[in-house]
């Protein structure tokens, strides 16, 4: 699958992938913080709207640099409008493997999640 | 899948370029006549954006130190300086360059582009933080992908931006992150000529005990009391960390830098791998860069004719109407609609005998089309009305600009 962003080298893996990839813990995430979750994907997709193609509605599993029309810049800037909103910083490593919209605000949400 | 296939936007974006007649990405210099004059398809042409920005490309004094030091010392150093050592006058080239910062170490690389990927990828390691800018040059992106720190962007010279990330590592979930933060600036940016709001960055990275890391590849010599760039015309060179620079731009030679206090700076010698493993710089070079230094030091006046020439082009243009990026900078950005008008009216420009670069997306921030113009101190003023007029006329066929020519504002030249 296409990276998201021109990818980096990521020797470093983080906790946060981790738990992206485990199912069963996001969905544990989800059931806590559902109303959050659920406004991380509404504002990536405002993001996202003009890079649409087609009539094909962008959900959670959009892969954003193969279905839409954004570039590797362009997705950067996105992330860090989406860092401040959601309060979070998200590693240049991290974004390069994130491929959909999902993933994207399952990083968000759980980066900004406190304990 | 073939090797190239993943290039294929890529591919089918440089064949519309070349579409246009001529490839701007391989203009072909005939002959260089000075640092303004260049034989370009047959025709005498204006140079305009070539980072030439003292015009030392020509100058005697700097010519003559370079065939001296060929003569005497011959043509190239054929090694690197741990394997083949270090000649006396790259010591003294070191020495000098720090001695013009007033910090106590300098190392000099055989670019502007190795000595940020080295000294940038090697400062922040397994652990650390690196925040970049977002308009990076393509040497400190390349750095983010050779480094083991975690990278994170902030808004182009927004301070706050850069304050909320830092405040994000102090406060995360696990408490105030360990790890050193290493911040990286740049004197003046490369597209547009607008400069960074340096004392306000310093200002935050104290605060949060961040390091700070400039680069004044288009600032020196063009800006501060002494050329040494943003650092000194803002008054803050002793709260940057590190200083980096290149020998390509006002020093008209080739070459890159790194100035700093840190006491143990030197190991950088032993652990950066553009530096180690790469050939030092040639004696010619050396001697022509350490005699552009002297040049720098001893003709401020080259500034203040760099300075008129950027108000000459930058105000000309703007009486006109033209889109230019924010600021009065040695780079004036010129922005236009589309990649292809670009294009466009760079191809015009250079069959009316003018120069400049065209710069168009992924290279440049937020996806804008540019004519980037560079200014030399030794342009006369009468080539830069010429190509103003000349510029404009283009503009107006373009659509680019009104057809109904702008009355000058009262005062106005
Ligand atoms: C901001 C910046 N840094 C570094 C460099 C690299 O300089 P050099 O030409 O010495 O490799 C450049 C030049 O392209 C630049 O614009």
């Amino acid at each position: 699958m296409r990276s998201l962003t021109l990818r980096l080298e990521s020797r470093l893996r983080t906790a946060h992938e981790l738990t992206v990839e485990n199912d069963g813990i996001a969905d544990t995430l989800t059931l806590t913080r559902g109303v959050l979750r659920a406004e991380v994907i509404r504002e990536i997709c405002v993001h996202l709207e003009p890079y649409q193609t087609g009539e094909k509605p962008i959900t959670g599993e959009t892969v954003i640099a193969k279905d839409l029309t954004i570039d590797s810049l362009a997705i950067m800037d996105m992330v860090m409008e989406l860092e401040d909103r959601f309060d979070v910083s998200i590693p240049m490593s991290v974004i390069a493997e994130i491929h959909t919209v999902d993933q994207l605000a399952d990083t968000i949400r759980d980066l900004g999640a406190r304990a | 899948m073939g090797l190239f296939d993943r290039h294929a936007g890529l591919l089918e974006a440089y064949r519309d370029v070349r579409t246009t007649g001529y490839d701007p990405f391989q203009i072909r210099m005939e002959r260089v006549l000075s640092p303004t004059k260049a034989i370009i398809n047959g025709r005498e042409t204006l140079l305009v954006g070539t980072n030439n920005y003292f015009g030392l490309t020509f100058d005697p004094s700097c010519m003559e130190a370079a065939i001296e030091a060929i003569r005497a010392e011959g043509t190239g150093t054929t090694g690197s300086r741990i394997a083949n050592g270090s000649y006396s006058e790259h010591v003294a080239l070191e020495k000098e360059i720090a001695e013009f910062y007033g910090k106590k170490h300098c190392m000099v690389f055989t670019t502007g582009y190795q000595a940020n990927l080295g000294v940038i990828s090697t400062l922040a390691g397994q652990g650390d933080f690196l925040l970049i800018d977002a308009d990076s040059h393509a040497s400190i992106y390349d750095a983010c992908k050779m480094t083991q720190a975690e990278v994170v962007r902030f808004k182009h010279n927004d301070p706050s931006s850069l304050e909320a990330r830092l405040r994000r590592l102090k406060d995360s979930k696990e408490g105030d992150k360990p790890g050193n933060r290493v911040v990286v600036l740049e004197g003046i940016y490369s597209m547009l000529g607008d400069s960074a709001p340096l004392r306000e960055f310093v200002d935050v990275c104290k605060k949060y005990g961040a390091y700070v890391l400039i680069d004044e590849a288009h600032s020196l010599g063009a800006l501060g009391d002494n050329g040494r760039g943003l650092c000194e015309s803002t008054g803050v060179i002793d709260d940057c960390h590190f200083i980096v620079g290149t020998f390509s731009k006002t020093l008209g030679a080739i070459g890159g830098y790194c100035v700093s206090d840190d006491p143990d700076f030197d190991i950088l010698r032993v652990t950066v791998r553009s530096y180690m493993f790469t050939a030092s710089l040639p004696p010619s070079i050396v001697a022509s860069v350490r005699q552009a230094l002297r040049v720098v030091k001893a003709r401020p006046e080259l500034r203040t004719q760099l300075w008129d020439n950027v108000a000459t082009l930058y105000d000309g243009l703007k009486a006109q109407g033209f889109t230019l990026g924010p600021e009065h900078g040695p780079v004036v950005g010129v922005h236009l609609p589309d990649r292809m008008t670009a294009i466009g009216f760079w191809r015009a420009m250079l069959d009316a005998g003018i120069y400049v670069n065209v710069a168009v997306p992924p290279a440049t921030p937020n996806g804008v089309s540019l004519l980037r113009c560079s200014l030399c101190a030794v342009h006369t003023r009468e080539q830069l009305d010429h190509m103003v007029e000349v510029m404009t006329g283009i503009g107006r066929q373009f659509g680019v600009l009104s057809s109904q020519p702008k009355l000058r504002a009262a005062g106005a030249r």
